[in-house]
């Protein structure tokens, strides 16, 4: 399959490079039917095989790239069951979302995040396995998860300190603050900065000129360079879980789902 | 080095400019979110702005609870 429509976001393949566009109301959360979505775009992509070069991933929301997970279904899903199941459920989504990622991660194709506006916790996980991000100079990243009593779930400490040196990331995690373009591109967590509206036009010209290059080349070059942090990512979820466990952050993530503040995403 | 005024009056002429409100319209004391019309998302879009055009870093835990031009200025003019 060359192309694809799914209710949360579509594809296509054309001339060696995937366009992957993430599309659901109101900013990308990432639930069950993204994941699920996700889980059939790396498939394919397994198919494709040496007749992709590069792949664009994007958001055709206007707010941003993603504002995370869907924290109103987690909440919602999780306090409907018990908490062993609770907990077995929250595993599996875990399990599944770091499958998608790690595939992602070591796809022998390059990726490339194209970020506009919010690219917030689950939505930064993303971006940050991709190989290269490349932002509007209007974009905002942030782990916000430390607000709700949480760590990053899907990856995104053990790939944030693939990348960047470790006091910047205590600064974003700990502080649970946002950083703009600019100043991601000065840490060199953005590779190339875009101005507003032309991140697409950029990311499809950086894809073009990774797809002249020899496909062996770009996969060896990519795997010597970019390792995989197994370990780290397995320990990730095992303290996600034990995190998820307590009970204040149950309480934590109704607060939020309740909140009608202006700016609900602070505590 | 900027005064307070200067900041927010800068403050209040890029708000105008990318929220679409008539210039003039706007006072140092206006509660930005009701006369904006702006969300969270929106916020964030306008402490881009800001940053952006001061140059600086304004950490969204700085701005928690503020809501009006003035102490937006101020916040802004620390950083400076």
């Amino acid at each position: 399959m060359k192309s694809f429509t799914g209710k949360t976001l579509r594809w296509q393949w054309r001339d060696g490079v995937i366009e992957l566009t993430l599309d659901h109301a109101p900013v990308n959360e990432i639930g069950s039917v993204v994941l699920a979505e996700l889980e059939q775009f790396t498939t394919a992509c397994g198919a494709l095989g040496e007749d992709a070069a590069a792949c664009i991933i994007s958001s055709a929301r206007k707010q941003g790239f993603s504002a995370g997970a869907d924290l109103k279904e987690l909440y919602r899903g999780a306090s409907a069951l018990p908490e062993k199941e609770r907990l077995a459920g929250l595993r599996g989504f875990l399990e599944r979302i770091h499958a998608v990622l790690n595939a992602l991660d070591a796809a022998p194709f390059v990726t490339i995040a194209a970020v506009h506006g919010v690219c917030f916790g689950g939505g930064f996980e993303l971006a940050l396995a991709c190989d290269i991000i490349i932002a509007d100079k209007m974009a905002r990243f942030a782990f916000p998860e430390l607000r709700l009593g949480l760590i990053p779930g899907f990856g995104g400490i053990p790939r944030l300190k693939r990348d960047l040196g470790n006091a910047f990331v205590r600064d974003l995690l700990l502080t649970g603050r946002s950083v703009n373009a600019a100043r991601a591109h000065a840490v060199g967590l953005v590779a190339q900065l875009a101005a507003e509206g032309e991140v697409l036009r950029v990311a499809r010209a950086t894809a073009a000129q990774v797809a002249k290059f020899d496909g062996v080349t770009r996969a060896a070059a990519k795997k010597f360079i970019k390792p995989i942090l197994h370990g780290e990512l397995r320990r990730e979820i095992d303290l996600f879980c034990e995190l998820f466990a307590r009970p204040t952050v149950m309480a934590a993530l109704k607060k939020f789902v309740e909140s009608t503040d202006a700016m609900p995403y602070l505590p | 080095m900027r005064t307070l005024e200067q900041t927010t009056q800068e403050i209040l002429d890029l708000a105008s400019k990318h929220f679409n409100v008539p210039a003039g319209s706007l006072a140092p004391d206006d509660d930005f979110f009701k006369k904006l019309g702006i969300d969270s998302l929106q916020t964030l879009e306008m402490l881009s702005r800001l940053e952006n055009h001061f140059g600086i870093e304004l950490p969204d835990y700085e701005v928690q609870g503020v809501s009006n031009f003035r102490t937006l200025a101020s916040r802004i003019q620390s950083r400076l």
